[in-house]
């Protein structure tokens, strides 16, 4: 599904992303884990496209598409989905309304019709109670106002709008609940299916107790110095970074 | 609320969005030279076979602009028109210089098809936009007789100074003289046509009534004038919608409207102005500078301006409410949108006379390209009014880093019982908001207008339905190729 080769992203003239190789097939759950500041957020915004970041070198196929070819709305489309480790607050702007938008431009992307408004009242539903979002939000302008794990939730829900091939949470867990992460981590089991695929970056162990990783890589001064399977993570836990350096 | 109604609240809300309006029009053929004089002001009384006092009048007007000085703005650039190189009264010929749709220029039609306006429309246009010299006026009188028989008359102004003589010789320029400023003197003079409403005492009006203004033609001035008078406890709604070719040349638009509310009257008048704005280069565009002045006359009476202005190249328009009955209330609410070359100085004037009058101003201004954004309003509390109370707020949204937004709030207060609030605030759209929707597969352009109708929200949701959707459209068309 994503295959990334050597690649090399920098952020104002630093190099920030020094050679990263990864491969994620459709059904896999990858765990990235990494010391602050290895750049585990730069790898998510440049596979959603941000322009801050420029692309430097290597090359990043999703689906055999040249990622880099696709406008950032278009790598949302064909299926790729960010919920970010600091989502923004976009006043005025209904969730509704706001969520309503983006799954239009899918399903017409998609050349489908979109869902009725009766269907997609329905839907929402659905899915705020998937991930536990509070009903009051959904009357709320986007972020908003809201509190930390709410902003968690709420991408978590837009995901579960959205339906995405491929999903990366960056630091969903932080800032959430115990109960709020039971449930969330429950929501992404839910959605996952043999044909999506999750990289799941976290800086606990406990994540992935609830959801459970095919595969854990250790990220560090941009570059994947370990990978392996789920004990990895706990080996990571007693050890510290010190251990990959 | 119970969950049922939250519901359908919104469904409501989902299908809003798809509503389409359309708009139709029919317009006999006049045209007149360029150039005004006392013999132009005649032919134009005598075509509309006017009463004696209504041309007498127009001559007062005229006389009087000759003495005036073309207005100077502080934060407008324009060179004074060439008024004797403008015609006076132009409607559409019929002879077409557009022989078929396919000779129009595809944006129009584009603008056209994404306002929803139906083909037939887009076809009229063809067949109307003619001659050198052309413009034109239509009056959407659809319900008149069944108006008519609660009292309500609802008609072109030119019907009304033939039909209603009495009225209009009692109530035009009781609110805004001819003598009131240089836009008003020359409306005075020219003035073509318009609407004219009455609703008589007690009647609540049972539909909205609206007038849509089009400019066709090149080289013309668009001159109307509205008098909308509501006696004693009754009650108006009343909408205005405006749209222009796109034209090199710049034209002028100078409208009058005057509002008259009796004891517990009230009258509620929406705009969506959409004057073509000149191009990406700042050519072309309508001048657009409108008097519009509401007077509470009654105890208790309401006057409120809704007014959503994307158009024109440059706007100079500042609804005002004299608030002279006692307890008598008046509201602005104005989205403006500029973009590109666009320049706007608008706002209101709230003039408190009576005792415990209050007045609420919220005004949003949103600023792309090169454009400047002004907000300019004056409070005055005068002696007599007494526990008089006034709030504005003043929201500036700045799209880009090249635009300008500048709030200018006058007071003046000679009452020491009286309240005067005054709140503004300046936000821009920031690149991760942009990318944040972009991620969710929302465009940028799509992205902007959601931010920007965000933002809007309070004033829009003021507007009829109808034309909240169509002012929906109509700033995301005024975003469209300005960001990313
Ligand atoms: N827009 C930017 N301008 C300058 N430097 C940046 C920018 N974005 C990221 N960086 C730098 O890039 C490096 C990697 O940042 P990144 O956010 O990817 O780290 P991270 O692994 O996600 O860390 P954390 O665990 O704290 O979230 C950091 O040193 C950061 O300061
Ligand atoms: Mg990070």
């Amino acid at each position: 599904m994503l295959e990334i080769l050597n690649l090399h992203a920098s952020v104002e003239g630093n190099e920030i992303l020094k050679g990263i190789n990864l491969s994620v097939k459709a059904g896999e759950i990858h765990a990235i884990m990494g010391p602050n500041g290895s750049g585990k957020s730069t790898l998510s915004n440049v596979l959603a496209g941000h322009n801050a970041f420029e692309v430097t070198k290597g090359s990043v196929l999703f689906e055999g598409k040249n990622l880099f070819d696709l406008s950032p709305e278009e790598r949302a489309w064909e299926g790729i989905f960010l919920a970010f480790q600091y989502p923004v607050e976009i006043p005025g702007v209904s969730m509704t309304n706001f969520i309503k938008t983006a799954v239009e431009a899918k399903y017409k992307y998609q050349e489908k019709d979109a869902p009725s408004p009766a269907e997609f009242l329905k839907m929402m539903k659905e899915k705020q109670a998937m991930v536990g979002l509070a009903k009051s939000l959904a009357g709320r302008s986007v972020n908003e106002g809201f509190s930390g794990g709410e902003k968690k939730k709420n991408d978590i829900f837009q995901m579960a709008m959205l339906e995405p091939k491929l999903a990366i949470l960056d630091e969903t867990d932080s800032g959430l609940d115990i109960d709020a992460l039971r449930i969330v981590a429950e929501g992404v089991n839910t959605l996952k299916k043999p044909d999506n695929a999750y990289i799941v970056i976290t800086h606990y162990q406990r994540l992935l107790e609830y959801i459970v990783p095919d595969v854990v890589h250790i990220l560090h001064d941009g570059k994947i110095v370990k990978t392996g399977d789920k004990s990895l993570a706990f080996e990571l836990e007693k050890k510290g970074y010190d251990w990959v350096k | 609320m119970t969950e049922k109604s939250k519901d359908k609240d919104i469904i409501d809300d989902l299908e809003k969005n798809e509503y389409k309006y359309g708009f139709s029009s029919n317009i006999e053929s006049e045209v007149f030279p360029p150039g005004i004089n006392e013999d132009v002001i005649r032919k134009i009384s005598a075509i509309k076979e006017e009463p004696e006092f209504l041309l007498e009048w127009r001559l007062k007007a005229y006389r009087h602009w000759q003495t005036m000085e073309h207005p100077y703005w502080a934060h407008i650039t324009l060179e004074k028109p060439d008024f004797q190189s403008i015609s006076y009264y132009a409607q559409p010929s019929n002879k077409p210089k557009y022989d078929s749709l396919d000779e129009v220029d595809p944006e129009i039609i584009s603008t056209f098809e994404k306002l929803g306006i139906p083909l037939e429309e887009q076809k009229l246009l063809a067949g109307v936009a003619v001659d050198a010299v052309m413009d034109s006026v239509s009056v959407h009188t659809q319900f008149r007789d069944q108006l008519e028989e609660k009292g309500v008359l609802f008609c072109s102004f030119s019907e009304a100074a033939r039909d209603y003589p009495e009225l209009i010789q009692k109530y035009l320029g009781s609110v805004v003289p001819y003598t009131d400023n240089y836009y008003a003197a020359l409306n005075s003079a020219v003035f073509s046509d318009g609407s004219f409403v009455y609703i008589p005492k007690g009647v609540r009006c049972p539909m909205e009534l609206s007038t849509y203004f089009r400019i066709n033609a090149i080289n013309t001035g668009q001159f109307e004038r509205t008098l909308i008078i509501a006696e004693d406890d009754s009650y108006v709604s009343y909408l205005e919608g405006c749209t222009a070719p796109m034209r090199d040349e710049n034209q002028l638009h100078a409208a009058v409207v005057e509002l008259v509310a009796m004891n517990g009257a009230e009258i509620k008048y929406s705009t969506v102005q959409n004057w073509y704005p000149g191009n990406k280069e700042g050519k072309g565009g309508i001048y657009n500078f409108v008097t519009k002045r509401g007077l509470c006359k009654g105890h208790h009476s309401k006057i409120s301006w809704t007014q959503v202005e994307t158009g024109s190249a440059l706007t100079w328009k500042y609804p005002s409410t004299i608030l002279k009955g006692d307890f008598s209330t008046s509201e602005f609410y104005s989205v403006a949108v500029t973009n590109n070359y666009q320049q706007a100085d608008t706002g209101t004037k709230m003039i408190h006379i009576g005792k415990n009058t209050k007045s609420t101003i919220i005004s949003k201004g949103i600023s792309l390209g090169k454009s400047n954004n002004s907000y300019r309003g004056l409070v005055r509390m005068a002696k007599t009014a007494e526990n008089a109370r006034n709030f504005s707020q003043c929201d500036s949204l700045l799209i880009g880093s090249q635009c300008g937004a500048h709030t200018f709030p006058y007071i003046d207060v000679h009452n020491k019982t009286a309240t005067v609030e005054h709140e503004a605030t300046t936000s821009k759209i920031a690149d991760d908001q942009i990318f944040y929707c972009n991620q969710r597969g929302i465009s940028t352009e799509n992205a902007v207008s959601l931010i920007v109708n965000g933002f809007a929200k309070e004033v829009l949701s003021k507007l009829p339905m109808e034309f909240a959707i169509e002012a929906h459209k109509l700033i995301a068309i005024s975003m469209e190729g300005s960001v990313g």
